[in-house]
């Protein structure tokens, strides 16, 4: 029986040999693999591309004290990307199971509709979960838009729920009990996390705080989309610190959310917001990386 | 002409459950209309999906279209031709379609002498006009939502077509649909099979030897036959619908139930909650014991064979008691806060943009209950009807809001009729479903739609065509019900006040109850709303009386006549409505009409509404002989105002009931 790190080693290995750049997780929090610049921003454009990595993902909202078997303020996702995407790839897919110790012929795998969509970011995609035994082990979406903008190529993402995937292969009900490494539980690396971050989340996160940060991050990212236009050489222009601050945004976001800041009426108007910024970044990434697409084209 | 059968299987990646029934319908359509179109014939054989297929067989098509020879009419015999000399109208007429003017000949129409050609077009191979139509065909599958898969210019299907198998007899029609060519290679089952080359005789016996079931009939079947042997002499019922079924059918290709079970413990927590987690969120069967109480136990259906060694079960069990644990989890987290602590909560959770908060929302629900004349339990429902939305449970199953309050409440120690109340207030949720069955629940669930209703329609956010965000076409079907199936006598005007536009919506969702529900035909549904609709159980128990008068010997040629008296005092221009002057009444059938109405319609105080028609019925013959020997168009103006004014008053003087002038006779 894998470790949680090796069964994580495995699956890049597998994706590594299958042409996938394997990056490491994003340094700016992020409420899904998604969001990263290595997902929402290379999926735009012309150009193809393969990556594969894990990231840490928090939805305050979702924290649980480290009290709930299978609830976590931060999961850990296996983020694959593969554009465009090759017409075997669910075979690949499976083949990703089977490299991770799953004998299909012996286990119930079925495909459930379930379409993907982040109204924050302009986003959605055609897709499935994945149930194995009656589990959800993978989302699978073909992206069709991002960023508001219809894609040239159509990826498909494939996300692993790390903790639920090892859970049933440990044969664990806990989440909190899963080997991360012979001898070492997954609640001595990460339950005091879990406990603390839903203390702040749901407790003492000031709201009045985190207000004024969303708006200082929804202001140096508006005023850099803004500048792009009047600045000299677009090359050297920061788009992707621009996205930083949409991705701020969005943990914010969330954060408030958990706090029970943001009524539904609010929420609504909020969302906008960071799309509007999330849909004025992918605009000049595009803008940014028209010389590649005519390379391409040429 | 030698036939062949056609097969065509549609190859893509998962197609979601629920969309596969009408596309394979749309399919088999298109594909018969082209064969007919064509002059191709054929007769299907067998239709059907699994999640990964759409494929049709198609017996007799013929090889090669039918030579066909087609009449075409030119310019008039007279204008083409000029003393035996073809006219500048025939020479074109011949060069647009390119014969010579000798073979033109002449055509007797009803219309006159024209000339005309035969021309004639040799039948076309079948498999070439197949390879044609088929791309286009296929990709016109009606779909809710469809994807591109391959670039932004390319074909929208519902998911990546994969293969394509179109063979007519053993050979392949060949075409091509986003960089996939048709051949006569399908695939199996995706763990269990592999690819395999089929005609259209074997295809179903091929496709089972990789684990495909094709027949969605046949999967069914093996269903619930596998439920059957499962719970075979263990005192335990499935509790099998039709709609789960349906989903189990089109999400597997070799669907096998496997019986599991789970802790004991949890059938502590609610059977609702436990149901909801089995039935909607693992599309698992629950079980009933032999005294028809929840079993611990449930059925899975896998999309395999078999589950020799249990794992498949066990991890099921797995997540079936995680699902169980989040569930009890949010139960007793819930319980921290009763329910009535959470009135003020609702201030933060919106209802409408424009309408307020549900705390707002529940404030004008026990405004509406005092003024409906509620008891104080059904006040107390309405206010903690919605506190449930704040609670973790509901975020985490929506579907059962309410449910959750009422056994929140329960919980709680709040009366049970307020329970009830809370946990029915939603109801009815569809035509199938009942209304709520209390006194309480009637009222909180009627104040719940009115409340909706009115705050939309002051918004002007009127359903329009298929668009209807708030479900206010439920909700206004919901009052109705409640009113007519509680019988009760509220004033529809006091719900609705003033909106004019309400009125009407209510109106159309009457008529649709009363017509398509209920039954009753257009006709009566029209004459018993004329007469009024304000108290709508009222209405009903007239339109039930109606329909049943309405084969009697006597009242349809009796609605007849009313009919024949509507138009009369419409072409009279009649409008004064004054009593009938008795002294100007002739002796005979006038009088015997005058005297048989006045005595019907004084006794109508007494009587059923079903005694009244009758008794109403009964003067038909006297109508008929007043029709037959009095001419109302009496030369002294007097006399013949005064008839118009009997008329007029046997028209007015029923119309409590029905307007009888409403029913369609076939005299």
């Amino acid at each position: 029986m894998d470790s949680f790190q090796e069964t994580i080693f495995k699956l890049k290995h597998y994706w590594s040999d299958r042409g996938c750049i394997i990056q490491e997780p994003y340094d700016v929090e992020v409420g899904a693999g998604t969001m990263c610049p290595e997902t929402f921003l290379r999926v735009l454009g012309p150009k193809p591309y393969r990556v594969a990595y894990v990231q840490p993902s928090r939805r305050p909202a979702d924290g649980r004290y480290g009290e709930n078997p299978n609830r976590l303020y931060k999961h850990q996702q296996l983020q694959v990307i593969l554009k465009p995407s090759p017409a075997d790839i669910i075979d690949q897919y499976l083949g990703s199971l089977e490299a991770i110790g799953i004998d299909l012929s012996r286990h119930d795998l079925k495909f459930e509709e379930d379409n993907w969509e982040s109204p924050t970011l302009g986003a959605w995609g055609i897709g499935w979960q994945v149930m194995m035994d009656g589990l959800e082990i993978t989302q699978f979406t073909y992206f069709q838009q991002c960023g508001g903008v219809d894609l040239d190529l159509v990826p498909a993402e494939l996300t692993y729920g790390l903790e639920r995937l090892v859970a049933f292969l440990q044969g664990k009900s806990s989440v909190f009990d899963i080997d991360w490494t012979p001898g070492v539980k997954y609640s001595e690396v990460r339950l005091a996390e879990e406990l603390q971050h839903s203390v702040y989340n749901f407790e003492l996160a000031d709201i009045a705080t985190l207000w004024q940060l969303f708006e200082l991050h929804e202001k140096e990212g508006g005023r850099l989309v803004e500048s792009y236009r009047g600045y000299q050489s677009k090359t050297r222009f920061p788009v992707l610190a621009a996205y930083d601050h949409v991705l701020k945004c969005s943990n914010l976001f969330n954060l408030l959310d958990s706090r029970g800041a943001i009524s539904v009426t609010e929420r609504v108007g909020v969302i906008a917001r960071v799309r509007k910024l999330a849909v004025g970044v992918a605009g000049l990434w595009l803008d940014q990386n028209a010389p590649v697409e005519a390379e391409l084209a040429g | 002409m030698t036939a062949l059968p056609l097969l065509l299987e549609i190859g893509t990646e998962e197609i979601p459950d629920w969309m596969i029934p009408k596309a394979v319908d749309h399919f088999r359509e298109l594909v018969l209309h082209a064969l007919g179109e064509y002059n191709l014939g054929g007769t299907l054989a067998a239709a059907g999906a699994t999640p990964r297929r759409l494929y049709l067989i198609v017996d007799g098509v013929i090889e090669r279209q039918p030579d066909c020879e087609e009449l075409v009419l030119g310019p008039p015999a007279s204008a083409a031709f000029k003393d035996g000399k073809p006219t500048g109208a025939a020479l074109g007429f011949a060069r647009k379609n390119s014969v010579d003017v000798s073979a033109l000949r002449t055509q007797v129409t009803d219309k006159g002498e024209y000339v005309a050609i035969v021309r004639k077009t040799a039948g076309r191979d079948a498999a070439a006009i197949l390879s044609e139509i088929l791309p286009g065909l296929i990709l016109k599958i009606y779909f809710p939502k469809t994807m591109y898969w391959t670039s932004r210019n390319g074909p929208f299907f519902i998911r990546p077509i994969r293969w394509l198998v179109a063979l007519l007899g053993d050979q392949v029609i060949r075409f091509e649909i986003a960089g996939v060519h048709s051949g006569a290679a399908t695939m199996g089952h995706r763990r269990l099979g592999g690819s395999v080359m089929v005609t259209p005789a074997t295809y179903v016996e091929r496709l089972a030897a990789q684990s495909v079931i094709v027949s969605p009939a046949e999967r069914r079947r093996r269903i619930l036959d596998g439920i059957a042997r499962l719970t075979e002499g263990l005192k335990l019922s499935a509790r099998t619908d039709e709609a789960l079924l349906d989903t189990l059918v089109y999400i597997t290709e070799l669907p096998t139930p496997i019986l599991g079970a789970f802790d004991r413990k949890y059938l502590s927590l609610p059977e609702e909650v436990l149901v909801t987690v089995m039935r909607h969120h693992q599309k698992y069967f629950s079980l009933a014991d032999a005294e028809g109480r929840l079993a611990p136990h449930f059925i899975a259906v896998m999309n395999m064979d078999g589950d020799p060694d249990g794992i498949v079960r066990q991890g099921n069990e797995r997540v079936l008691q995680a699902r169980f644990n989040d569930a009890g989890f949010f139960w007793d987290m819930d319980q921290r806060r009763k329910l009535a602590d959470r009135v003020a909560d609702l201030a933060n959770v919106t209802f409408q943009a424009k309408l307020g908060s549900y705390l707002d929302k529940t404030n004008r629900m026990v405004a509406l209950i005092k003024e409906l004349k509620g008891d104080a339990h059904a006040e107390r429902a309405a206010l903690l009807s919605k506190c449930d939305l704040t609670t973790g449970m509901v975020k985490e199953f929506t579907e059962l809001q309410g449910i959750i309050g009422g056994l929140y409440a329960r919980a709680q120690g709040e009366p049970e009729a307020v329970c009830q109340a809370i946990y029915e207030h939603y109801k009815p949720l569809s035509m199938e479903d009942a209304i709520p069955s209390t006194s309480q629940g009637w009222l909180v669930a009627l104040a719940d739609k009115i409340d909706t209703l009115r705050g939309c329609f002051q918004l002007g956010m009127i359903p329009s065509g298929s668009k209807d965000p708030f479900a206010l076409r439920r909700a206004a079907q919901g009052v109705v019900r409640i009113l007519v199936e509680a019988n009760l006598p509220i004033p529809v005007s006091s719900l609705t006040q003033a909106d004019a536009a309400l009125k009407d919506f209510l109106l159309d969702r009457v008529r649709y109850y009363f017509k398509d529900v209920r039954g009753y035909r257009y006709d009566e549904v029209n004459a018993v709303l004329a007469s009024g609709w304000d108290d709508l159980p009222a209405a009903a128990e007239r339109l039930a009386a109606l329909q049943s008068v309405r084969p009697t010997e006597h009242f349809e040629p009796l609605a007849a006549s009313f009919k024949r008296i509507k138009n009369i005092l419409r072409q009279a221009g009649f409008t004064g409505a004054g009593p009938v002057a008795e002294a100007l009444l002739e002796a005979g059938p006038e009088r015997t009409l005058f005297d048989a109405f006045t005595r019907v319609r004084g006794g109508l105080a007494d009587l059923s509404h079903r005694q009244a028609l009758e008794s109403i019925a009964s003067l038909r013959p006297d109508v008929d002989r007043f029709f037959d020997k009095v001419l109302v168009n009496a030369p002294d103006e007097r006399v013949r105002q005064n008839r118009l004014a009997l008329l007029s008053s046997l028209l007015t003087g029923f119309s409590a009931i029905a307007d009888f002038s409403e029913i369609v006779t076939s005299s």
